[in-house]
This record gives structure tokens, sequence and C-alpha cells, in this order.
């Protein structure tokens, strides 16, 4: 089901917006050492069937340090996006500190709100590192739970590590704690899914679109505490390519992005294409390599048998 | 005024030819006059084209209506849709253009024309100008740069995009010959003037051939650093 249906997005013969219904998931690991976020998403734009644009960018930086995924209406998406990162402008350079990503969402949602029930139609997710303009020590590995904690705690802000009980979670120690009436900022990757209907949620792992499902199947059976940077990206990649295999309205190539404490990169896009032979490559190889240990089996058996 | 009462059904396909009940006749502020729109961009050089044919249901309005529009020196665009939509848009780009270079001793350039549409056409977010704009023009170095826009002011930066009515079936050709797309082992050949030229009037052949709305006449707005060359080309008139 297109994400137009979804949101009620009535097709008039003047249907010709640029849709994104598109397939990206989101996903960020927050009991992992490794604290990022990633997002992944393909680069269709269509409209009723046609391809307007099969190489759009559907993951638009914010700013440095925030990242948003757009599916909806292409023209919605990329207007408001480009209201937030003004007002965000604005607010940094009023209050002398970047807004949280939960401030961001929450920005985002009460710009939308006078429109609801109009036929805007924006579902983003905002993908963002907060706080913390101090460096930040990633340690790389499946170490244990206690430097996963200390490693949380450098990047937690001053006014935590002042007067607090070493958490034995991560989770805890990353809530609002209030220590002595001061309001403490929670720091670290953050990752919040708004949609023009009104729904701000935070969340682990998001799928927006009309791919979604697909890509969700993936993530589920993939995502597990512990993953690294590689790992993550390519389970990102492979539930965008499921999803364009399977969902009509996705498709052409994915773009990754990659969000830590330094700010957001970007990896080349990647044609989708290529990877569907690769694989039917790869497949083929497996199905020759089980043909000749069959016929190896079946070798030692006759000549067993002549024996 | 000719009343446009609505031939295509609320599902965008063909109502039926033969009466079969009782219709209900709404006023719809739109109507399609048809038309597409071609625009390349090449290392030093943009070409606009677009056919000249305004119709209207079954009929032709003009012949001659042309609908590529200059800008500036360096800056042509390209609007096909509802006419009246069309000409209203230009009037107003036009009137910005003209504040623009009286508040700012300087032309707007392409790129900064195009982010001024983008919301030019948003502010009509709810009752949108049904119009499909291409800019053609060249970028500060010189370079040409292509700008492709949808009804409510989407838009991005291409090297060649169709639009309008034939859209659908020059676009592939287009990404086949220009972009060199789904074909093996083939040289990837710049592209120069004579030979964009020669490929836009050849796909606009091809366009009358096959939709009825392209047709009558072919007009291309060849935008280099001298300035802006008009060439007009027959086509099928039927």
């Amino acid at each position: 089901m297109a994400l137009q249906d979804l949101c009620g997005f009535k097709d008039s013969f003047l249907n010709s917006r640029w849709n994104l219904p598109a397939s990206h998931p989101v996903e960020y690991l927050s009991e992992s050492p490794i604290q990022f976020v990633i997002a992944a998403a393909d680069t269709r734009s269509s409209c009723n069937g046609l391809v307007a644009c099969p190489a759009s960018q559907k993951i638009l930086p914010v700013h440095s340090h925030l990242v948003g995924t757009t599916s909806g209406t292409s023209a919605d998406c990329a207007l408001w996006k480009r209201i937030l990162s003004r007002e965000l402008r604005l607010y940094q350079l009023r209050h002398g500190r970047r807004l949280s990503t939960a401030g961001a969402a929450k920005l985002l949602a009460h710009m939308l709100h006078p429109f609801k029930g109009t036929e805007l139609c924006v579902a983003a997710t905002l993908c963002g590192w907060d706080g913390g303009e101090q460096e930040n020590i990633s340690k790389m590995g499946n170490e244990t739970d206690d430097l996963a904690k200390t490693s949380e705690s450098d990047s937690i802000s001053q006014a935590e590590a002042r007067g607090r009980n070493p958490c034995p979670s991560p989770a805890m120690s990353r809530q609002h704690c209030s220590a002595g009436g001061k309001q403490l900022v929670r720091s670290g990757p953050s990752l919040y899914y708004v949609c023009s209907d009104g729904t701000r949620l935070q969340g682990a792992l998001f799928s927006v679109g009309s791919g979604s499902p697909y890509a969700y199947s993936v993530l589920d059976g993939g995502v597990r505490w512990g993953l690294t940077v590689e790992e993550a990206i390519s389970l990102a990649r492979e539930a965008v390519y499921r999803a364009t295999h399977r969902d009509a309205y996705s498709g052409n190539c994915v773009d990754v992005y990659h969000i830590t404490s330094h700010g957001w990169t970007r990896r080349d896009r990647e044609e989708l294409r290529e990877e569907y032979y690769r694989e039917k490559e790869r497949e083929r190889g497996k199905v020759k390599e089980r043909r000749e240990k069959q016929e190896g089996v079946e070798d030692g058996q006759s000549s067993g048998r002549k024996k | 005024a000719i009343m446009f009462t609505q031939v295509y059904g609320d599902n965008g396909k063909m109502k039926e030819y033969h009466y079969t009940g009782p219709v209900e006749h709404r006023f719809s502020p739109y109507s399609f006059n048809g038309g597409t729109v071609l625009a390349v961009a090449g290392e030093d050089f943009a070409i606009v084209a677009s056919d000249t044919r305004l119709s209207e249901g079954y009929s032709i309005h003009s012949r001659d209506s042309p609908k590529c529009y200059k800008l500036t020196n360096t800056t042509v665009i390209g609007c096909s849709g509802f006419h009246g939509d069309c000409l209203t848009l230009t009037k107003i780009i036009d009137a910005r253009l003209k504040m623009y270079k009286h508040s700012n001793n300087k032309s707007m350039t392409s790129g900064a024309i195009a982010a001024m549409l983008s919301t030019i056409l948003y502010g009509r977010r709810f009752f949108p100008y049904y119009v499909y704009n291409i800019i053609g023009g060249l970028d500060e170095e010189g370079k040409g740069a292509v700008y492709s826009f949808d009804p409510v002011g989407s838009y991005q930066r291409d090297t060649y995009k169709a639009g309008g009515s034939a859209s659908a079936m020059l676009q592939p050709l287009l990404d086949n010959q220009i972009g060199f797309k789904n074909m093996e082992g083939v040289q990837h050949l710049p592209l120069n003037q004579e030979k964009a030229v020669q490929l836009v009037k050849d796909v606009f052949i091809s366009a009358a051939e096959r939709d009825v709305y392209t047709g009558d006449a072919l007009r291309i707005c060849i935008v280099t650093k001298e300035g802006i060359k008009e060439e007009t080309v027959p086509l099928r008139k039927d």
C-alpha cells in the first residue's frame, strides 16, 4: 500500500506532485557501546505510476548534527525541512547551543499541526546527535558493560557527571534527572519520527514509507545489542535493498548517512541493480558448489559399491 | 468564455463517451492546454525547447503559442500545463526579477530563480499553479543548468528533463541518449551543441507522432554566454 493511501492523499487529475513513498530504515543503538545513528533511504520519486525522478535525495541534512529523512509529498518535505533548518539556526543563534533532536521534533510537529486535515503529507524521521560540544570517545568492539557505561558518561554533559550515582544500566543514565533542581541535557544519539497527522515518537528503530514492512522484517531479523558500525550500515543497506526489490514505489539507489558525535557523514550513492546482479552471481556460485559436492558424494558412493 | 466540463472522472480516467446516466457537472478552475517542454544542459550551453500547440479537449486554440519564456540573458523557462496559470506565473516571475534587479543592482542567477520559483509555487500549496516548469540556463560558472519542478514547488537540478504531455515518452529516450542509461559497453561522449540540437529536434518529431497534444511547430532556445538564440522548426500539424 503506497504511503499516499495511508495519508488519505487524494489523487485528482492534478496528480503530479512528486511523491516519495519511500522506504528508509533508520536505526540507532543506544545500549551498545558504539554510539551512532544510521539512516538509509532509497532514491525513487514517483508520481502516479511514473518515476518522476530516479535520483532524488530523501535524506536531507538539517544541520551538522541532524539529518532528516523524508517521505510523503516531495515538495512538502523539502519545504518543511528548509523551514526547520531556519528555525533551528535561529534557536542556535539566540541561545548559543543547538536544539536537541527531541526539541526539533517537537518544533516540527507543532509547525505542522495547523495543517492537520489538509492534504499536506510529511513523514520524517529526525536523526541526530544531541548536546556535548566536547569530544567524545567512542569505544570500538564488544566490551563489557562497565566500559559501555563509562563511554556513555563521557558524552553526557558535565552537570550529570558531577554528583550522581554510577548508573547500573546505560538506559537510566540517559534519562532526564534533576540534580539540585538544575535541568540536565540528554546527550547522545537520538531518533524521532514526526508525521503530519500529529504523530511524534521516539525510538531506536524506524522504517517509514511504502516499502517499510519489507524493511522492518529485515531489520528486526538482524538488529541486536552490540552491532558495530559496519554491521549496522550493511543491515540498513540490505533492508532498503529488499524493500526496493519488493515494493514497486521504491527503487533505484540507496543513500546511507552515518551520524556520530562529530556530525554526519555520507556514503556514496549505490545502485541497487548492481547489488541484485551480485546476489544472483553468488547464488549461481552456491548452486554450482552444491551440485559439485553432490556429484562428488555420488562418485564416492558408486566407487564404494564397485569395491 | 468556454466552460470546461469535466471530461476526466474523479479517478483520472476519461469518462465514457456514451451517456450512461445523470452526470454532475462541476466547474473546474483548471483546464489542460497540452504542450511539451524539454531542457538539456551541456558543458557551456543550455537548450530549452517546446512545441507551440495550444489545445483544449478536442480543439486546437492556436498553432503558434510557444511555451518558452525568456527571463534573463542567461535563463529561459518552459511552462506547460494550464495556460492561464503559465501566463500568470511568468508575469509574477518577471515582476520578482525586476524587483530583485532594482534592489540588488544585478540580475538573478539561474539557481536563485529556481529557488524563488519553488517558494512561489509552494505559496499556493492548496490551490496550486497547474504548471510543469523547467528552467534552463547557465549557472554562475557558465556551465549549463536545468532545474525541473513539480506543480507544488519540489525541484532539483538535472542534466536533462522533459515535462508536459509527452514527458513520459521523451524522458526514457533522453535517459538513454543523453544519460547513456541502460546500455552496456558504450562510450560516454560529452554532448556538444550541434548534436544536442539535432537530438531535440528528432525527439520532438517522435513526440508529435505519438502524442496528440504535441505538434504544429517546435521552438528551440539555445542559451550560451553570447546570449539566447531562437530557432523554429515545423512539426506535424494533424
